[in-house]
């Protein structure tokens, strides 16, 4: 086994479960804080990588996209708590599951409306272009380094906030803490607002920096929810250490199942999910 | 468990006899389409046994599980891969093998995601039902992504008589209202008996059951394996419908909209979900007759039907004959 | 005789905090054996361990003789334990007739039964019925349980234990939120209910505990402090202090 080929694949791993710490860490939130299932988690992902490519096609800079499309995913994100999130922290989870299903149909549809069905690419942004030689034959792209390097200072930066703020106490505190939220003074309904639009921007914004690594197409946004569940069950709902861990394991088995049992490389990460389950049924770290 | 009110029960008589006689006035109300509509019929009938089988697990053990379509495709590629290519197999081992199939398939993924609770539960069956997907859609002994035909509808015969000729439309849609029916009766049966007055119990209370010295997960996995094997014979009739398997009847989507199904009609009814399936698939046949974008319409639908109807149209039924829901009721 | 029911040293941690801690009492095969105690002292915790709903932190619970620490909920009612709660929890959709009968087939051999109508088990609608009858609740068979009044569902909790057939009763205030003349009626039950089974009774009503317990628990802050027949733990002067001193106290 050439040590640099397998240096490849644990940069990949990593780099992939990172991108889905982004993912994962806002559904755990959500349900973790509000009680409540969102479905519609993966199409926000799918709303982030169309945005980025819009823009970059019609501002030619990358970066510019994603300084235009994160403030209208936060948008997004709002508007969705306000109108059909509020509506369902009372409610069953039949009920958050069909509502939003029924709102992943949407905005699927209105992909499909406003974008077509082709596949499009979205280059890599200009100073991360090139690739690092690791030896005469292989090298690796730096923007996957750039990747993996935001999105763990993201991590850094969650982890501050829920270890160090007053915010990031509540969170910590978990679901059933909103009526000692209200008593402590705390407006629920902005936190809540709040933790769901930060959820969204998270899901989007990673849907953002992975448009180059991977193309823009209808579904990208059901492949990425599943597997985030899957996360989120293996490091416990709720936990962002989980949440973390539960990913990086995820991303490394999902990228070594790809290249080692390439036929069944769809059904790995969920044989790791039911061998966790079977042993922890609440997650990791619930 | 209170058997249903006479009322309801002669409605439900009443559009069994509307629904198996369509093939008689049919002919006079849509003189050109109505093959087109006993096809669309047929394929209500088999979603309304789905849906049914659903209610079970939703509305009557509190198990909302989004990997029901894994057996109603399992069951339907059991089918296709077990017909000879040639030539038509026998309904007494297709149906039987069929079953089989989904009822170990449930068992086996029930016991794993019975150990978890609540979203877990969701979570867990979303996730195998994916598993399946990808088992079926990335390799290729079914068919792969393109899925497989059926050339020939099973037969029906004993030695060298033919109860059913199954390839004649009509006979095939009476053959599926008859299991709709059956299905029905046999679930209604199941609810009366000991074992169905613990699964109720379960769902309403399910520490008074444990402390009166029931095991719960014992009750909800039997529970979760009949489901299944309907859901199965629900599947066998799809595929044997349209001649044709693919990956998607065993999608996660499919199992979303039997809950949707179940959701529209009023779960814990039973026949409730009968009603959401007609009532699902008519609203596709308008969408889809409106736009090519029909799904933006359904999910829109979706989303006011949540926040409006939430104990279904099985629900305003039993509200309309004056009389209090069951027990397992939304 | 012997105790039927034995704990020893057992505790109770949620946390960093001791709900139960070091309890050690015995339960004789008959009669009624109180816990009391203030709100907070742990009693509702001790029902839910000795029901198995809880696992201990530390220490054991034999009955019979047999070890039950860890057996879960299930498994100790079938061993005999019956329980009621202390918050009504009636099968409110079901009628008084069908919660009994829910309660009595968990007895009466396997529930895996699907295909005779539940309706047509007669031995166990006898039980449930004799259940029913016990508690003054025959009139109510067919009512539904969520329609009837605080008191009656009280009631009702208690037939349902009843119907089990238990060996053993475990019940957590079972007269709490009734009127003077139904507590006294289901006192006057429970009396005749211990002449033949052993009875674990949290209650706060002290004229009740007084006039049928045999034995007496005093329990504060999780620990045990007095245990042993009525009379000797009632003219204890530490539990005259700590709880008895001021009269009847209706915590």
């Amino acid at each position: 086994m050439d040590p640099a080929f397998l240096l490849i694949q644990v940069l990949n791993g990593v780099q992939y479960g990172l991108l889905l710490f982004l993912i994962a860490s806002g559904l755990t939130l959500i349900f973790g804080i509000m009680g409540v299932i969102n479905l519609a988690h993966g199409a926000l992902y799918m709303v982030g990588a169309y945005l980025a490519f819009w823009f970059t096609s019609r501002t030619g800079s990358f970066w510019l996209a994603i300084l235009l499309a994160l403030p209208l995913t936060v948008l997004l994100g709002l508007v969705i708590e306000r109108w059909f999130m509020r509506a369902l922290y009372k409610r069953n989870h039949l009920d958050q599951v069909l509502l939003t299903f029924g709102l992943i149909l949407v905005l699927n549809e209105c992909q499909s409306i406003l974008f077509g069905n082709d596949v499009h690419g979205v280059p890599v942004p200009a100073p991360f272009s090139g690739s690092i030689p690791l030896t005469d034959v292989l090298s690796y792209p730096v923007y996957r380094l750039f990747v993996s390097f935001v999105c763990a200072l993201i991590a850094v930066g969650m982890y501050f906030l829920i270890q160090h703020t007053r915010l990031g106490m509540v969170i910590r505190g978990g679901a059933s803490n909103r009526e000692m939220m209200a008593g402590m003074g705390i407006n629920v309904h902005t936190v809540f607002g709040l933790v769901f639009a930060a959820g969204t921007a998270l899901a989007a914004f990673a849907g953002m920096i992975s448009a180059p690594l991977s193309s823009v197409y209808p579904g990208i946004g059901d492949s990425v929810l599943i597997i985030s569940f899957v996360v989120v069950v293996i490091g416990g709902i709720g936990s962002i250490k989980g949440a973390f861990l539960g990913a990086l394991m995820v991303g490394l088995t999902a990228t070594f199942g790809t290249v080692f049992l390439p036929e069944l490389s769809g059904a790995v990460v969920y044989a790791l999910m039911a061998a966790v389950l079977l042993w922890r049924p609440r997650g990791l770290f619930a | 468990m209170r058997s249903m009110p006479l009322k309801v029960n002669v409605i439900l008589a009443a559009l069994l006899v509307v629904l198996a006689t369509y093939p008689l006035y049919g002919e006079l109300l849509f003189p050109q389409q109505h093959d087109y509509y006993l096809q669309k019929l047929t394929f209500i009938v088999i979603l309304a046994i789905l849906a049914m089988s659903l209610d079970l697990l939703v509305g009557m053990s509190g198990l909302v599980s989004l990997a029901h379509a894994a057996f109603f495709g399992l069951a339907g590629y059991t089918l296709a891969l077990t017909a000879p290519q040639y030539e038509p197999i026998s309904l007494w081992i297709a149906l039987p093998a069929a079953l089989a199939a989904a009822a170990a398939a449930a068992l086996v993924i029930g016991a794993l995601t019975l150990r978890t609770r609540g979203v877990y539960y969701i979570l867990a069956t979303l996730a195998f039902t994916q598993m399946i997907y990808f088992v079926f859609h990335d390799s290729d002994f079914a068919g792969g992504s393109d899925g497989m035909f059926l050339f020939f509808k099973p037969t029906v015969s004993i030695g060298e008589r033919v109860l059913f000729d199954l390839e004649d439309r009509t006979t095939f849609y009476l053959f599926c209202l008859g299991a709709l029916a059956a299905t029905y009766l046999l679930l209604r049966m199941l609810l009366r008996s000991p074992f169905g007055h613990v699964l109720v119990g379960i769902k309403e209370n399910e520490i008074r059951i444990r402390s009166l010295g029931y095991n719960p997960p014992v009750f909800k996995l039997i529970a979760f394996v009949i489901a299944g094997v309907f859901a199965g014979l629900a599947g066998f009739l799809a595929v044997a419908q349209y001649g044709f398997a693919n990956p998607s009847l065993l999608g996660w989507h499919q199992s979303a909209e039997a809950l949707l199904m179940v959701l529209l009609g009023g779960m814990g009814t039973l026949f409730g979900p009968v009603l959401g399936a007609f009532a699902f698939e008519l609203l596709h046949q308008l969408f889809a007759g409106w736009t090519e974008h029909w799904q933006l319409l359904m999910g829109a639908f979706v989303i006011a039907a949540v926040l409006l109807l939430p104990k279904g149209l099985g629900g305003l039924l039993l509200k309309l004959t004056r009389t209090r829901p069951p027990a397992g009721g939304g | 005789m012997q105790p039927i029911l034995v704990t020893e040293n057992l505790s109770k941690h949620f946390g960093g905090l001791a709900a139960v801690s070091q309890v050690s009492l015995e339960v004789m095969p008959r009669g009624v054996h109180a816990i009391i105690g203030p709100n907070g002292a742990g009693k509702s915790t001790m029902v839910n361990l000795l029901g198995g709903h809880l696992r201990p932190s530390q220490g054991r619970i034999r009955f019979n003789g047999r070890d039950i620490t860890r057996l879960g909920a299930h498994r100790v009612a079938r061993l005999g334990i019956g329980r009621s709660f202390q918050q009504t929890n009636v099968f409110a959709g079901f009628t008084c007739l069908e919660n009994c009968w829910v309660a009595a087939q968990a007895r009466q051999g396997s529930s895996l039964r699907f295909f005779r109508p539940a309706r047509r088990l007669w031995r166990v609608r006898d039980r449930a019925e004799e259940a029913l009858a016990l508690c003054g609740l025959e009139h109510h068979a067919e009512t539904v349980a969520g329609d009837m009044s605080h008191g009656e569902q009280r009631q009702l909790e208690i037939a349902m234990v009843m119907a089990a057939q238990p060996r053993f009763l475990l019940l957590d205030e079972p007269m709490a939120g009734m009127g003077q003349e139904e507590s006294q009626r289901v006192v006057a039950l429970l009396g005749r209910l211990a002449e033949r089974f052993p009875l674990v009774l949290v209650e706060h009503d002290m004229d009740a505990v007084f006039s049928i317990a045999g034995e007496l628990t005093v329990m504060v802050n999780g620990r045990v402090l007095a245990s042993g027949p009525l009379e000797r733990v009632r003219d204890d002067p530490a539990v005259q202090e700590a709880y008895l001193g001021d009269g009847v106290e209706a915590c």
